[in-house]
């Protein structure tokens, strides 16, 4: 049993550790797929200017001089040691950057994810309720909504009403995180939120749901039904505690995409998030915050499954057995 | 979190509060900030500086935030005349092969060094040193030695005269930096003689400048600090503008300048710009080697139609001269109007009446209207029979293909000058650095080139660049369309800002909110 367990848990690090590396070579080879490097992106038409010399010290700068092999083993060999690389562009260690965007991203991840499941999963029950009903019907406009307006859209009709007619804009100011000040931080968080909250409660609704309908044909429902439970406890303890599993690995998986830095709204609430350092490296075409930063981006996408798996098997005894 | 933090995101407050009150009623502002009063004003912008160190800038963002913190030995005034900078005066010799520069006395750099004439002298060799890569290092090219006989004084030996000299040191390229200091402290620190020294900075969302009150200027910074607040949506700042949490913001896209104007709180002021949209043709290849198919393609063009249609008809059609002082008649070419029979008659003398194919580049997103002003000269050209064969490139492509030189043709928008033998010479001189990409040259164009440098004469120096101009539009070496406008947005209360043909930003130092 001790053996199987360990067995299970290397073979599932060792899967980790080569999704990690393929996403290291896709991403390194892609970076230099794309024309242009550093010294154009920074230099633009004026780099046609530039002498031999001129080009030479400047690739030694940014040490493109060296073979790309050399180029990828010595930014993985360093990832190990914690030195993700440097920013010319600001100045700073990418670790230093990453620190400071990541930890906003998921802020606006959770933030998010809560709002979703606030109008995902009661709405989703509602329309569960009584299948084809009007009430389902209204479910079915919120989802469609939520699937089809598309973010960039909600978010500047957001801004602009709140701003022209309320001036509610604190995105407007320099950005405050949780700990310089928590109630800013909330004002600043809210309307990103909410357009990203509003596009995923879209699934989890759906999901919600099915989940709902499927769980509630079920025997034990009936059974119990039979035995005179109450139908409030019914509903909650029975059929959504069951129609859990499912809402779970929806939202994990959401989640998951969300920790990928939901680019768009970052960029137009200017919230400085890990979605925009990516954004920003590769209009700069810096590749060491664009490589690490989506190598971490990767690993919290494998982490937070890992954590959904878990979690599922805590709710779910089935899974467990199995 | 450092405390810089916490009173940065407590100024914003402070400012916000402020602005909100502001907006009903004209109270006074709630206590000064730093020393000498005033209040701090909030630049909207879409990203921040991608380098600090002035010798490499040439992002536009990087290039306004540098300009206020370093110095130069020449300045613009807000009509781009060559005025004394860091040096107070300057003279050129009988033959013009030496001048000599006479520093301003008792200036300092942030850090408080004394500047003077050893740090001319090492900045200047050290942009003309290949290994430093910086970009106006072709500016000197006419510069064989520079001497410090005193303190006060700087003398450059030139090669050949050099008319352009004194305008080509007034660009941020050539700021004067400390000798003490390198580009690896500067990038980090800056260290200039300018009206303001670095703030706080925080990467990817702002970055503050602060008055310099050791600055040498008549006038000190009007405004205590200068924000530099970075959203990178231009209709967010015009949202930020409209809430009152960013002042001042310089738009480039003819339509987010009319939404800004449409709210009613912001005020739009348009400025014509030295720089212009232009048909670039690479006369070393293929059909448009024959001057006739380039007179072809520039007579089946009418330049008012590509301007309307592809920039909502904001902008001015130009010829080659825009800078003010020598601004060339945009109607002096082969064909001022649009004339259909005259390009079959060009095609026909080139023995290509069946049409002609001609690729060209056309970048993707660098400024607002490329994309547009490409399939409206598609259009038009399509009709006497020359097809425009477009690839639309993302940015970075496009930079790549355009340095390499790698098209037949490239719809573009290139930075004027306020001198055209800055603007031009390096494009279209057989030895200029730029010649490869401009595709066109010429004897005739060398000898007026020559003659304009070697003229210290303005109304000689004018008649020369007509000259030029002639040349360039008689061979089609391009087809120059025209000059947009920057459109600098401003919310009440703000003052004593001048927007500048060369999108300087230099009048922020001027600039005050009430």
């Amino acid at each position: 049993m001790r053996a199987l367990l360990r067995n299970r848990v290397v073979r599932r690090a060792a899967g980790t550790a080569g999704t990690l590396f393929g996403v290291a070579v896709f991403v390194f080879v892609m970076l230099r797929a794309i024309p242009g490097n550093q010294i154009t992106a920074g230099l633009g038409t004026e780099a046609a200017a530039l002498t031999p010399a001129q080009q030479a010290a400047l690739e030694r700068y940014y040490g493109l001089d060296r073979p790309l092999v050399a180029q990828f083993f010595a930014w993985l060999g360093n990832m190990f040691t914690g030195n993700f690389g440097y920013s010319a562009r600001n100045q700073q260690s990418v670790l230093d950057l990453t620190l400071r965007s990541l930890p906003v991203t998921v802020e606006l991840a959770v933030l998010s994810i809560v709002l979703a499941l606030l109008i995902g999963v009661p709405l989703g029950m509602l329309a569960a309720s009584r299948a084809n009903s009007a009430r389902d019907a209204l479910g079915q406009v919120v989802s469609l909504a939520g699937l089809s307006i598309p973010a960039f859209l909600l978010a500047t009709t957001l801004l602009s009403v709140f701003a022209a007619s309320f001036g509610f804009n604190p995105n407007g100011q320099g950005f405050a995180t949780l700990a310089e000040d928590p109630l800013l931080n909330l004002r600043q968080m809210v309307l990103p939120a909410l357009v990203l909250g509003f596009g995923i409660a879209a699934p989890i609704l759906r999901t919600t749901r099915a989940a709902v309908l499927e769980v509630r044909s079920e025997d034990f429902v009936r059974t119990a039904r039979a035995k005179g439970v109450p139908e409030r406890r019914l509903q909650v303890r029975h059929v959504l505690g069951n129609a859990l599993v499912p809402i779970v690995t929806m939202t994990g998986l959401q989640f998951g995409y969300l920790l990928g830095g939901a680019v768009v709204v970052e960029q137009i609430f200017s919230v400085p998030g890990i979605g925009r350092q990516v954004l920003l490296g590769i209009q700069q075409k810096e590749y060491a915050v664009v490589q690490s930063t989506v190598l971490v981006i990767a690993l919290a996408f494998v982490l937070v499954n890992l954590l959904t798996d878990v979690l599922y098997r805590v709710i779910d005894p089935r899974v467990r057995a199995s | 979190m450092p405390r810089g933090a916490l009173s940065a995101a407590a100024l914003a407050a402070t400012l916000s509060l402020a602005l909100a009150s502001c907006s009903s009623s004209s109270e006074p502002a709630p206590g000064a900030e730093g020393t000498g009063g005033g209040k701090p004003l909030v630049v909207g912008v879409t990203s921040d500086p991608d380098t600090l160190f002035p010798w490499k800038a040439t992002q536009f963002q990087a290039v306004n935030v540098l300009q206020n913190l370093y110095g130069t030995l020449t300045e613009f005034d807000k009509d781009l005349n060559v005025v004394p900078g860091l040096a107070e005066s300057w003279d050129a010799s009988e033959d013009g092969k030496t001048l000599t520069l006479k520093l301003r006395q008792g200036v300092t750099f942030a850090d408080g060094s004394a500047f003077d004439s050893a740090d001319v002298k090492s900045s200047l060799d050290k942009i003309m040193d290949e290994k430093t890569a910086a970009v106006a290092r072709a500016s000197l090219s006419s510069v064989k030695s520079v001497e410090a006989p005193d303190a006060a004084t700087v003398v450059l030996t030139l090669s050949t005269p050099d008319a352009a000299l004194p305008a080509n040191l007034a660009t941020v390229n050539m700021a004067m930096l400390s000798s003490d200091d390198t580009e690896e402290k500067l990038s980090a620190t800056p260290n200039g003689t300018g009206p303001f020294k670095l703030g706080k900075r925080v990467p990817s969302q702002s970055l503050t400048l602060t008055r310099n009150d050791a600055y040498w200027g008549a006038e000190k910074a009007k405004s205590p600090a200068v924000e530099f607040r970075v959203i990178p949506d231009e209709s967010s700042i015009v949202s930020a503008m409209q809430s009152g949490n960013v002042q001042l913001a310089v738009f480039n896209d003819p339509l987010v300048a009319q939404t800004a104007e449409g709210g009613g709180t912001i005020t739009v002021a348009k400025t014509p710009q030295l720089n212009y949209h232009v048909l670039q043709l690479n006369a070393r290849r293929g059909e448009l080697g024959d001057v006739n198919v380039r007179l072809a393609v520039q007579c089946a063009i009418d330049r008012k139609q590509v301007l309307d249609t592809a920039a909502l008809g904001q902008g001015e059609v130009t010829g080659p001269n825009t800078a003010p002082a020598f601004k060339s008649d945009p109607d002096k070419r082969p064909c001022p109007a649009r004339d259909l029979a005259k390009a079959a008659d060009y095609l026909g003398k080139a023995g290509k009446s069946g049409g002609v194919t001609i690729k060209t580049i056309v970048s993707q997103g660098e400024y607002a209207t490329s994309v547009n002003e490409a399939q409206n000269l598609k259009a038009q050209l399509a009709e006497a029979k020359i097809n425009l064969d477009l690839e639309v490139l993302e940015s970075g492509a496009f930079v790549d293909r355009w340095v390499a030189a790698d098209f037949d043709a490239a719809v573009a928008l290139n930075g004027g000058r306020p001198d055209p033998d800055g603007s031009y010479g390096r494009y279209f001189t057989s030895d200029g650095n730029l010649n490869k990409v401009a595709g066109y040259s010429s004897d005739k164009l060398d000898k007026l080139f020559a003659e304009g440098k070697a003229t210290t004469d303005q109304a000689a120096r004018k008649a020369i660049y007509d000259q030029v101009a002639a040349e360039l539009e008689d061979n089609a070496a391009w087809i120059w369309l025209f000059s947009g406008y920057t459109y600098t947005a401003t919310t009440a209360g703000v003052q004593g800002f001048t927007p500048m043909a060369n999108g300087s930003l230099q009048s922020l130092r001027a600039t005050s909110v009430s």
